[in-house]
């Protein structure tokens, strides 16, 4: 098997006295999109500019495109694009300008840059857009050109940071597509999203952080396969009587989840669920059955609180 | 390599500035016309028609120094403001650090378009000093890389300074504190020898004094104060320090 473009073993990452990332250990293959998923302060920002080869390394090791960035920084970032979490795109230049400028410290010369420019403009939906100053631009079309401008060296691997993060279901429904036909252009992408149907529909494989840790790894079918039951159910009862309802159910699934407004069920078979609580005369004011989701998956590992 | 890199920043910077050079290119010619006529002119009619001990008539004497502390304001100005919204405002110094472009790379690259600013704004100026008949136009030219080295020096420290700086203020209090004294007081619009015997060593030891008596010495062939090799090792020695300590706390602010 080909080398995987990145390789890190035992990743630290502290910022004085915090530890951001506290002994990672993954690796990103060619060709596959690879997603990092965590609550906030998870540590994922932080592993992003590692791999950007612009945030040295704390201890451990890390090696991206075959080189060490503490060594070779230059020469990976020369073959990386970036989109980082808050775009710091030049808001008083032109959309063109952003690009040109840009390009050139990649040391591409005008001729390589000005073609390229348009095909990206094409491909971000920005052709209009051109000559107008990036100041007024929407959210949206912001975050197109910060993916456009991370394009513009015509990058072997793209570490994108939350890249729909803010936008409106179209613009996010965009952007998917246009990650997707990176993929297929065999462009390797490393993302970051809060977004777990964002993840489900483009990671290849993913991991979950938590305080620094990964927690759980896989493709989206063999998390949701190895961390939660096929289906839940979930059962809404009359205000006041959830607590004594739930302590009715306990035992019936393979796990029971008791949230403020609503009983989760996991079960592999809801329907059948469904029918054994009826039989007990148990009835909820509503039922929703459905299919396990990476969600549940995330909720379950990293808790339902907030951390910060 | 490195050259080449910096080099790239040195173009981006250029290729902003010709979006943005509307607002400062009045500025860079009317300020030399305006100081020259009110103080030269205006101010020198009386200076000279009084008891002036100076060897030469006041615009004369003026305009050299005038010509160095221009350098300093335009090189403190180019260095602290931008450099602020490289780090923090606009974030610009983050995109360009994600490219092979390096923290010693961005420094070089925007101190050397500071160079190249502070060579046209001095030629102009120098120009300037020349229509006035304020200088030949020999001497009025070769002012100029004194001027040029004494803007570089102050733009190195001012870097440095502004990349430690957490926000704004720090950049009132620069000029309020540090570059509006020196512009009074280094010798640019009276000799130090007026100041109180007290204040001579403090104003001896200022850069910008070094700036201008070379300045001055040049373009008027005057016996200088200080051994002009020393105005040109003290200068030289603040560019280099103070354009390692921009890198190294570039760097602790960027890097993280
Ligand atoms: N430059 C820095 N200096 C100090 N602490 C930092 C710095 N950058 C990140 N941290 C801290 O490191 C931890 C991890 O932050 P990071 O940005 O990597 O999280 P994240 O997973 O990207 O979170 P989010 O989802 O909110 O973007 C946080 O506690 C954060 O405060
Ligand atoms: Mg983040």
């Amino acid at each position: 098997m080909a080398e995987p473009l990145v390789i890190a073993r035992d990743l630290h990452k502290s910022f004085g006295e915090l530890v951001a990332v506290a002994g990672i250990d993954f690796e990103v293959q060619r060709g596959e999109v690879f997603g990092f998923l965590g609550p906030n302060g998870a540590g994922k920002s932080s592993t992003m500019k590692m791999i950007g080869s612009v945030s040295p390394i704390s201890s451990g090791s890390l090696t991206v495109l075959g080189m060490d960035p503490a060594v070779d920084g230059p020469r990976i970032r020369a073959r990386l694009g970036v989109v980082p979490q808050d775009n710091n795109l030049d808001e008083e230049l032109t959309v063109y300008e952003n690009l040109l400028i840009y390009g050139r410290y990649y040391g591409l010369p005008k001729k390589v840059i000005n073609p390229r420019i348009d095909e990206l403009l094409a491909f971000a939906q920005l052709e209009e857009r051109r000559k107008s100053r990036v100041e007024p631009l929407s959210g949206g079309m912001k975050r197109r050109l910060t993916i456009a401008r991370g394009l513009i060296n015509t990058p072997e691997m793209m570490i994108l940071d939350e890249p729909t993060t803010g936008l409106d279901p179209q613009a996010r429904h965009l952007l998917w597509d246009r990650l997707y036909r990176l993929k297929q252009e065999g462009v390797t992408l490393i993302i970051t999203t809060h977004y777990m149907d964002e993840a489900e529909q483009l990671c290849d494989r993913l991991v979950i952080m938590d305080k620094g840790k990964i927690v759980a790894h896989g493709s989206p079918r063999q998390l949701i396969e190895q961390h939660s039951t096929r289906e839940v159910l979930e059962l809404r009862f009359a205000v006041g009587t959830q607590e004594a309802r739930a302590r009715e159910l306990e035992g019936r699934a393979v796990r029971t989840e008791i949230l403020p407004d609503r009983v989760l069920l996991y079960t592999n078979d809801a329907d059948v669920l469904f029918d054994e609580i009826h039989a007990a005369g148990i009835i909820p004011e509503s039922t929703v059955s459905r299919r396990a989701t990476l969600e549940d998956v995330f909720l379950h590992l990293t808790g339902r609180s907030l951390v910060d | 390599m490195a050259l080449a890199y910096s080099g790239r920043v040195l173009e981006a910077n250029a290729r902003v500035y010709r979006r943005t050079w509307r607002g400062s290119v009045m500025s860079t010619f009317l300020n030399p016309v305006l100081f020259l006529l009110a103080m030269g002119v205006g101010l020198g009619k009386l200076v000279d028609a009084g008891d002036s001990s100076l060897a030469v008539d006041y615009l004369t004497f003026l305009a050299p120094g005038l010509l160095a502390s221009t350098a300093m304001t335009t090189a403190a100005g180019d260095a602290s403001f931008p450099v602020m919204a490289g780090i923090k405002w606009r974030k610009s110094y983050e995109a360009i650090l994600a490219t092979p472009i390096g923290v010693g790379d961005l420094v070089a690259g925007h101190l050397g378009w500071i160079g190249v600013r502070l060579t046209f704004v001095t030629v102009v100026y120098g120009g300037v000093m020349i229509a006035f008949g304020a200088t030949s136009l020999v001497e009025g030219l070769l002012a100029v890389p004194p001027a040029v080295l004494t803007g570089l020096a102050f733009a190195a420290v001012v870097t440095a300074y502004t990349a430690r700086l957490k926000d704004e203020q720090g950049l009132s209090s620069l000029f309020r504190w540090g570059i509006t004294p020196l512009f009074l007081f280094s010798g640019t619009f009276f000799p130090i020898s007026q100041l109180p015997g007290w204040m001579h060593p403090v104003a001896y030891s200022t850069p910008l004094f070094h700036g201008v008596e070379l300045c001055r010495g040049i373009a008027l062939d005057l016996p200088a104060h200080v051994d002009p090799w020393i105005s040109v090792g003290y200068l030289v020695t603040m560019l280099l320090v103070g354009w390692f300590f921009a890198t190294r706390f570039m760097r602790g602010r960027l890097v993280k």
